[in-house]
């Protein structure tokens, strides 16, 4: 069986990184720490950080565990992982401007037409719009795991609404207001600038009939009753936007204008958390309640930015995924700095075989799956779940993909008997607007249950915060 | 500041203080049952109690008996009364969340908090709660929640919705209760001065946490002429209606201003300001004290419509 890659202990010594760690925790009584994590929790419940996991009903204020063992990145580290993230960002935002217009990477015969086109996510009501400054996706979460020292594999790519990123800020506050000694003992990059930069990632892209010296910029969500609405609410308080829901929102003339209190205002940028698919009932889904009507014709003519654009979803499926090396190479020119997964597709026959006959020893994920629902961990289940999965697979194989499962690292955690490690992996916010910015840090879930390498917060995942130390 | 924001503040702070007057009107209740002999016992006071919250009929049906436990049920825990102190803190803090960026991190704080225990409190057994401690329950976490406000927010049109909120439940609150004094005294307002009826009025004077105040502002006997004055039409009274009436205008006229647009609403405030001015003791006495309330509680009502229609529905132009 491989062995993990433990990214505090390496060979029975501390990790340079982790070096100053290892005396604070040597020093705190087990007392001590169970008083810090029901502090820190009371802190997480206060400031209402909750998170409701869709269709499990139960408790809507549940809390996500927070694990107060930082995870932490040297200056070298986070260097390299920096420029592979942003080279990715870029890479994915010049294959969505492609796609949408003269589809040269598809001419090229890089990349087959048809996984691109007949996308579900492909959206051919935009097609041949161009955006402002040509950015689909301006924020793209990159989801990494490490299976060593040096070895980082791109997990999947979240080009529409990547969410978490509230909880990588809370979760720094919540470190340094109970750790304030860590803080002063190592050099810890700070996050806090990250609304800031979003609201002027955001506020570049305005579009050109846009006069106004600060765009006015919102935040549209679906409202108070979705899992994210935190994140929602905490993204605007922090930004000084508006947050606003679909009713707030109606178009009239060649603009969208908000419902306030002194008449209508115009909306400049609208930094969306919902789906395509609800944006426009004129446009999408005749049903929906959450967007509004008419908007797409604001944003075809120019009267609008949405952030991330319509389409865009079709850059981070899970089948588009395996092409994103090949589209480094050929947008920029360059070798990826940050290695895919290998992965099967059982759209291919000969592909699909070979996961069928390895089912026991793979990650199986639906294409458009996500929250780590329908998926099939092959060494972690048992002979009668992988063959129901079979089934699932042999009467759809187009809808699945297989990847190794990867001995994904561990980082120390705090657990019933004291420290253990656990797996991790890693989302870090790449923002792409005029300029690419990304702060030293990102999410770090982590699998708090023994063994697991399931890192869904729906699935018994924990958070942790992430450190990414000053040269 | 968007429609739905103003309107969200707007009854998060009408939720607020109609918790507290939940819990006042139970004090009130409680104290006047004490009373060893009133004239039907006193399944009459709960019964008032129930009228002057406007809850009879559906209280009568769940319950049936107006015995105080089940009155604490009705007025404290019950979710399916929407006056509830626990529906209306629910609610309060739903609308709190629901604008979250219009809050400031310690009004958050003091309504989660309140949430958040209150939820405790639903899960303990019932023989552990005193009624009291309810009550002093809900009027600190309401206080605490006020004084986040006053202390930490902006002084911005948000300031001013959450105060018009505030006001126009206080004021309508402010009536009922006088009301129920109504109910338990019944028109003739000849008993007044007999030892039932001061009890009663102190009672109705503690409640409001005045009882102090009152004697203050006026010492000696306690009469339904000092009571209505001091309630009603004495500028200093913190629950009175005169002031509440006054505060209206000075936050719709802030609106205004800062709006650079006078609507109805303001109108509609001024109008119940001159009123009130002109009004004394004796002509409130003349019209009757259930009369003249009924009018003025309609009067409130009107006015939350006009705030509605002019700032809170979103189809201003």
């Amino acid at each position: 069986m491989s062995t993990y890659f433990n990214e505090m202990i390496e060979r029975g010594a501390v990790r340079p990184p982790y070096a100053r760690l290892q005396g604070w925790v040597d020093q705190m009584p087990a007392e001590l720490r169970n008083l810090k994590q029901a502090e820190a929790e009371a802190l997480f419940r206060r400031i209402g950080i909750t998170f409701a996991v869709y269709g499990e009903g139960g408790d809507p204020d549940r809390l996500i565990p927070f694990d107060m063992f930082p995870r932490v990145f040297s200056a070298q580290e986070w260097f390299r992982l920096e420029r592979g993230i942003k080279q990715r960002a870029r890479a994915l935002n010049a294959f969505l401007a492609d796609v949408y217009d003269r589809g040269e990477i598809i001419r090229a015969g890089r990349i087959p037409g048809r996984l691109v086109y007949l996308n579900e996510a492909y959206e051919k009501a935009v097609a041949g719009i161009r955006p402002p400054k040509n950015v689909y996706s301006h924020i793209v979460g990159i989801d990494l795991v490490r299976t060593g020292p040096d070895e980082f594999f791109v997990l999947e790519d979240n080009c529409r609404t990547p969410s978490g990123v509230s909880y990588m800020l809370e979760n720094r506050e919540i470190m340094m207001r109970m750790f304030p000694e860590l803080f002063s003992a190592n050099r810890i990059q700070p996050v806090e600038a990250y609304p800031e930069l979003l609201r002027r990632t955001l506020a570049s892209v305005a579009p050109e009939k846009c006069t106004a010296t600060e765009p006015n910029v919102v935040i549209l969500t679906p409202g108070h009753f979705n899992s994210a609405y935190y994140e929602h609410s905490f993204l605007a308080d922090m930004m000084g936007v508006e947050l606003v829901e679909g009713q707030d929102l109606f178009v009239e003339g060649e603009f969208v204008w908000m419902r306030t209190t002194e008449g209508p205002r115009k909306v400049d940028v609208i930094y969306r958390r919902i789906d395509d698919a609800f944006l426009d009932p004129l446009c999408f889904r005749p049903d929906s309640m959450l967007g509004v009507p008419g908007l797409m014709d604001v944003y075809r003519s120019g009267g609008v930015s949405i952030c991330s654009a319509p389409g865009a979803g079709v850059a981070d499926d899970k089948a588009v995924y395996t092409f994103v090396p090949e589209m480094v190479r050929f947008y920029l020119g360059e070798e990826p700095i940050l290695q895919n997964v290998p992965t099967w597709q059982c759209a291919k026959a000969d592909e699909c075989q070979y996961v069928m006959e390895n089912l026991a020893d793979l990650v199986v994920k639906e294409v458009h799956g996500s929250g780590g629902y329908g998926m099939l961990v092959g060494p972690k289940s048992t002979k009668e779940q992988i063959e129901a999965f079979r089934h699932k697979i042999e009467a759809d194989p187009d809808n699945y993909i297989a990847q190794p499962t990867l001995a994904l690292s561990t980082v120390p955690s705090f657990v019933e008997e004291g420290v253990a490690p656990r797996h991790v992996d890693l989302r870090p916010y790449c923002l792409v607007g005029e300029r690419i910015e990304l702060v030293p840090g990102g999410l770090t879930r982590v699998a708090l249950r023994e063994g697991s390498l399931v890192v869904n917060s729906s699935q018994g995942g924990g958070v942790k915060d992430t450190w990414v130390l000053a040269e | 500041m968007l429609s739905r924001t103003a309107d969200n503040l707007f009854w998060m702070a009408r939720y607020m203080e109609r918790a507290e007057t939940a819990a006042r009107l139970l004090d009130v209740g409680a104290r006047i049952a004490m009373l060893p002999n009133s004239e039907q016992g006193y399944r009459n006071e709960w019964e008032a109690l129930l009228h002057a919250c406007g809850s009879y009929d559906a209280f009568m049906k769940k319950y049936g008996d107006p015995v105080q436990r089940n009155i604490e049920s009705h007025l404290f825990f019950d979710r399916e009364n929407p006056s509830s102190v626990v529906s209306c803190i629910t609610q309060a803090r739903e609308n709190g969340r629901i604008v979250r960026t219009a809050l400031t991190t310690q009004m958050w704080d003091a309504l989660n908090s309140a949430f958040q225990e209150m939820r405790q409190i639903e899960r303990e057994p019932r023989s552990d709660q005193s009624l009291s401690r309810l009550t002093d329950w809900t009027r600190r976490h309401c206080a605490m929640v006020r004084g986040a406000m006053d202390a930490t927010h902006l002084r911005n049109d948000g300031w001013d919705f959450l105060n018009i909120g505030y006001y126009l439940e206080r004021a309508d609150s402010t009536a009922r209760l006088l009301d129920v004094k109504y109910y338990v005294l019944l028109p003739h307002i000849d008993f007044v001065g007999s030892g039932l009826d001061n009890y009663q009025w102190r009672t109705l004077l503690r409640a409001m946490s005045l009882h102090r105040a009152f004697h203050w502002a006026y010492g000696g006997e306690i009469t339904a002429k000092k009571i209505a004055h001091f309630l009603i039409l004495n500028p200093q009274t913190p629950r009175g209606l005169s002031p509440c009436v006054e505060a209206l205008n000075l936050h719709l006229d802030r609106l205004a201003r800062y709006y650079r647009r006078p609507t109805r609403a303001q109108e509609s405030a001024r109008n119940m300001m001159a009123r009130m001015y002109e009004t004394s003791t004796e002509s409130i006495f003349d019209e009757g004290l259930h009369e003249f309330l009924t009018r003025f509680i309609r009067e409130v009502a009107d006015l939350g419509a006009r705030v509605h229609e002019a700032y809170l529905s979103g189809d201003v132009r």
